[in-house]
C-alpha cells in the first residue's frame, strides 16, 4: 500500500486552493535497469477530488508526470471546515484515497 | 456425468480468471490510452477529440521555467480565461509520449492547474485548452533542460 498523500486546502474568499503531494514511483517505462531490461511503466492514471462527497475535479496523467507528483487546483464555493478528499488510481489498479479539511 | 455443483464451481473459476487478467475493463475504459500513447502533437489532440488546427491564444496561460536544471521535475502551470473550456491539456513536444496530463474543467473548479513533469530534453511545452465546440487554443513556451529526466 502506498504512503498517504499530503493534502493542504486553504480557503481564500469563496474558493479554496488545494495542494496535493502524492507518494508514487511514476516509472516512465523508458528506463532500463542494470541488466538492460526495460522497467515497465507504473504511473498514476487518474486523480479525482471531491468536496463534501461531491466530485468536483478529475484529471488523467501519463507517465511523464514527475515522481511523487504535485498537483494544485482551485475549488469554487469551498469554505473552512469543508472536507476535500482526493483519490488516485494507477495503471496496476492500485488506488488510494485521503481526506483533508479546508482551513 | 457432471453434477450441478461442479458446473457452478467451474463458472466461478472462469469468472475469477477473467477478473484476474483484466478482461473486465472497468477502469481501463475511463483512461484515454490512445491519447497518452500518441507520439506527436496532432495525434494526441485528435485522440482527445479536438478538431481543426490549434490556434495560438492569449487567453491560455502556460507558466514554465525558461531553464529547467533538472528534467525530472519541471514545474508547469496552466490556466485559461476562455469561456466554455472542457479540458486543459499539457504536452511536451519532444517527450517519447507527447501528452503529459489532461485536466477536466467542471463548473466547480477554476480552469487553473499546476503540476510537475519530466522532460527528456529541451523542447517546446504546449498548454492547450479544448473548448466545448472541439476547438483547440494553445500557448507554448520553450523550456531548456540541462539534465534530462528520462535517462538512467
Amino acid at each position: 500500500m502506498a504512503d498517504p498523500m499530503r493534502i493542504r486546502a486553504q480557503a481564500q474568499g469563496d474558493k479554496a486552493t488545494v495542494r496535493v503531494l502524492m507518494s508514487h514511483e511514476m516509472e516512465s517505462g523508458q528506463r532500463k535497469d542494470a541488466s538492460g531490461q526495460i522497467v515497465p511503466a507504473w504511473h498514476i492514471q487518474e486523480v479525482t477530488a471531491s468536496l463534501n462527497g461531491k466530485e468536483v475535479f478529475s484529471c488523467e496523467w501519463g507517465p511523464a508526470v514527475s515522481k511523487n507528483p504535485f498537483l494544485q487546483f482551485v475549488v469554487k464555493g469551498a469554505k473552512a471546515g469543508d472536507k476535500i478528499s482526493v483519490t488516485w488510481k494507477d495503471n496496476r489498479g492500485e488506488t488510494r484515497t485521503d481526506q483533508a479539511t479546508v482551513s | 456425468m457432471q453434477t450441478r455443483r461442479q458446473t457452478l464451481r467451474q463458472g466461478f473459476v472462469v469468472a475469477g480468471l477473467l477478473a484476474g487478467t483484466g478482461l473486465f475493463p472497468q477502469y481501463a475504459l475511463a483512461f484515454n490510452k490512445a491519447a497518452f500513447d500518441a507520439k506527436n502533437l496532432g495525434d494526441a489532440l485528435k485522440a482527445l477529440g479536438a478538431s481543426g488546427a490549434p490556434q495560438a491564444s492569449d487567453a491560455v496561460t502556460l507558466t514554465a521555467p525558461d531553464i529547467a536544471e533538472n528534467g525530472a521535475v519541471v514545474p508547469l502551470a496552466i490556466a485559461s480565461t476562455l469561456p466554455d473550456v472542457k479540458q486543459l491539456v499539457l504536452l511536451v513536444e519532444k517527450n517519447p509520449n507527447t501528452l503529459v496530463a489532461t485536466f477536466k474543467v467542471t463548473p466547480d473548479v477554476e480552469p487553473s492547474f499546476a503540476t510537475r513533469t519530466k522532460m527528456g530534453e529541451s523542447s517546446d511545452v504546449y498548454a492547450i485548452a479544448i473548448t466545448g465546440d472541439g476547438k483547440a487554443h494553445f500557448a507554448k513556451k520553450e523550456v531548456k533542460v540541462t539534465l534530462g529526466g528520462c535517462g538512467g
